[in-house]
């Protein structure tokens, strides 16, 4: 029953899984939806499992049951005879399983028939419109691919709300996200015994017992935690906008990653000069020279930049392109600074490597080693910030 | 719809719900998986199993997820030290290893006689591998402790509602066995609802003019955190006890500290939006 549906999920890229799938099966043969409305939201809660993929979802919704708001149109004239619910009857096995075989164009357009053949109200029986039998069509019935018409007062219809698409702006269509990322960054890390002893030594507890004649002496030792310190610097610059998600997918994952020692984060526009910023608009300043001092060479130091500008703003005094900045000392030299007081430092790029052939950006990759801002060179970056030097 | 055990939960008088949440929750409950709600902070996600235990009347056992919880802990500890140490005075019978294993959250809501409510607050802010690592216990309801050589399977199947405030941060065999909520932000009838349970004798023209103006507040987007619910009720309480002019709520925004949380939402907000006349503040016409 509606397997295409399945298919045009996929299509749209909603990642649907097939143990998703059997689970709303399970949920349509036990009878638990039993109009369209209950379908489109017990169906996305089974299957989608991100507000991101709402919207796909949606749209997957509204290109397979298109041609269902008519008869919602129709409910209308027949609310008035369905006005009292009846108690639902049950079904027999081999009823169900009649039912189960026509899908949702054959119930529409034998629902259509039935309703011009129709001329009375009907309650009970299998195939009039009516209340509590077992036709497909009616309401407070029993038809697991049943359309149900009336009845209690529901507010819009399915159709409607996949019509508003109302979760486009969830929408993401991402190449990396953030757990990749995240799965990426664990691989920064460098396991010390460090903080207070509240970790059990068996061994040395086993050892200690046997010499004290089997009185039992505990020895504690430091736990391992992660002793990586990481500073992120990156561009914000306007060449970098066609970037920004994915910058700041990176961002989220590393300031989420709970896993450093410490980490820290700035920004910069195009190069980097005397001033480093807390935030992307470049409001609150702190001096480069200021974090060369006060971090320690081992912080891990990852740059995030296309590197692409003009060469002077990588080689002049006074290059920068924020004229007020004022810079005695060209880019290139704060850049070499930073390669030298820092012993690991890479540079993610994200645009493609051909592009990399621009003046600029062969002379930064010159002092960094330079990766691409995939899943792969963010890999291969991590393991090049870990090399013992 | 009772009679197949559908339709369980109603809501509770002081929670309002909507009904695809309602839906996902009973379906939840009917298949025996683990319900996954998502949503901005603050539209009550935590709530949510408070509501359903108070609603079906059934006890709600909490499992508050912190950086370092470890999936382990949540099904039994077994307590090593103890043993060893009563090892040594015999005052206690040291074979028997059952008194040295405390069960965990999962574990003592499997082991209940009665079916439970089980929430796992905020899964994604424990380590990445942990929701993984709780897969087959969440599918089976059931582990095997080695020591004992015990296996705790759940009598009922535990109502599971799984919070989470990350997005795209667990991992799809995790989310190939939830059933998924995101609760969206109230539009202002359900949040006019949501307000008059907490504040039954709400005010209409201060409920409308507050709302108006968070709503507005709400689409500024240079914000780091919007306002949300519960910032709006700490706002309507603030107002309501300062005895604050209906007019003067959406010109002058007063305490709006409680609204914005944020330093910096803050400056920015003053920044760019207010002017100074004598001692206060004023929103800046546009």
């Amino acid at each position: 029953m509606f397997t295409d549906f399945f298919y045009s999920l996929k299509k749209r890229r909603v990642p649907v899984s097939i143990t998703e799938w059997m689970t709303l099966m399970e949920a349509l043969a036990k009878g638990y939806i039993s109009n369209l409305d209950e379908f489109y939201y017990l169906a996305r809660a089974i299957l989608v499992k991100s507000e991101a993929y709402y919207d796909h979802y949606d749209v997957a919704f509204q290109e397979y049951f298109k041609g269902i708001e008519a008869p919602a149109e129709i409910t209308e004239q027949i609310l008035e005879w369905l006005k009292d619910p009846i108690n639902r009857m049950t079904l027999t096995e081999e009823e169900r399983a009649l039912f189960d075989k026509m899908d949702f164009d054959e119930l529409l357009k034998e629902f259509e028939k039935r309703l011009e053949e129709q001329t009375e109200q009907h309650d009970g029986g299998g195939h009039w419109i009516g209340r509590g039998g077992t036709s497909p069509f009616g309401h407070s019935g029993y038809h697991p691919a049943g359309i149900r018409i009336g009845g209690q007062s529901r507010g819009r219809h399915a159709i409607q709300i996949a019509q508003e698409r109302r979760f486009q702006n969830y929408r993401s269509d991402l190449t990396l996200d953030v757990r990749q990322i995240k799965m990426a960054l664990r691989g920064l890390r460098q396991l010390n015994r460090i903080g207070p002893e509240d970790e059990l030594d068996l061994e040395k507890t086993i050892k200690a017992t046997s010499k004290n004649a089997g009185e039992i002496e505990l020895i504690w030792t430091r736990s391992r935690k992660n002793a990586v310190k990481l500073l992120l610097l990156m561009d914000v610059g306007g060449s970098m906008e066609p970037f920004a998600l994915l910058c700041s997918q990176l961002f989220s994952a590393a300031h989420s990653s709970s896993h450093f020692k410490d980490s820290q984060f700035f920004y910069f526009h195009n190069c980097i000069y005397d001033d480093l910023y807390h935030d992307i608009e470049r409001n609150e300043a702190i001096s480069t020279d200021h974090l060369l001092r006060t971090l320690e060479p081992d912080y891990k130091v990852v740059l995030v930049g296309d590197a692409r500008m003009a060469p002077y703003e990588l080689m002049e005094r006074y290059g920068a392109i924020n004229y007020y900045e004022r810079n005695d000392t060209p880019g290139i030299i704060w850049l070499k600074r930073i390669a030298d007081h820092f012993t690991h430092c890479i540079w993610l790029n994200p645009e493609v490597p051909r592009f990399w052939i621009y003046p600029t950006v062969r002379l930064i990759g010159k002092l960094f080693p330079m990766f691409e801002l995939t899943l792969d060179g963010l890999g291969q970056a991590v393991k090049k910030l870990v090399v013992k030097k | 719809m009772n009679s197949n055990g559908f339709d369980q939960f109603k809501g509770s008088p002081d929670y309002v719900t909507s009904e695809p949440l309602r839906n996902a929750v009973n379906v939840s409950i009917a298949l025996g998986r683990p319900v996954l709600i998502r949503g901005e902070p603050g539209t009550g996600k935590t709530l949510l199993a408070h509501s359903i235990a108070r609603g079906l009347g059934k006890k709600l056992i909490t499992w508050n997820i912190k950086s370092t919880t470890k999936a382990q802990e949540g099904l039994y500890i077994y307590d090593t030290v103890q043993r060893l140490n009563d090892s040594r005075f015999g005052d206690k019978d040291v074979s028997d290893i059952k008194q040295y294993i405390k069960l965990g959250k999962l574990g003592q809501a499997f082991a209940s006689p009665e079916q439970l409510v089980l929430l796992i607050d905020e899964v994604d802010k424990a380590d990445i591998e942990f929701p993984n690592d709780l897969l087959n216990e969440l599918d089976e309801m059931s582990f095997y402790i080695p020591e004992t050589n015990e296996t705790i399977s759940a009598i009922h199947r535990p109502i599971t509602v799984i919070t989470s405030n990350a997005e795209k941060e667990l991992p799809d065999a995790f989310l190939r066995r939830c059933i998924f909520h995101y609760i969206e932000f109230p539009d202002p009838e359900l949040m006019e609802e949501i307000v008059r349970v907490h504040f039954p004798d709400i005010k209409d023209n201060l409920l409308r003019e507050a709302l108006r103006t968070f709503y507005s507040l709400r689409e500024i987007d240079e914000f780091r955190k919007k306002p949300s619910t519960s910032e709006l009720i700490d706002w309507l309480q603030a107002l309501m006890a300062g005895g604050v002019a209906d007019e003067k709520i959406s010109s002058e925004i007063p305490f709006i500290g409680t609204l914005l949380k944020k330093e910096t939402d803050y400056n920015h907000f003053v920044n760019a939006y207010m002017t100074r006349i004598g001692d206060n503040y004023i929103i800046r016409r546009r």
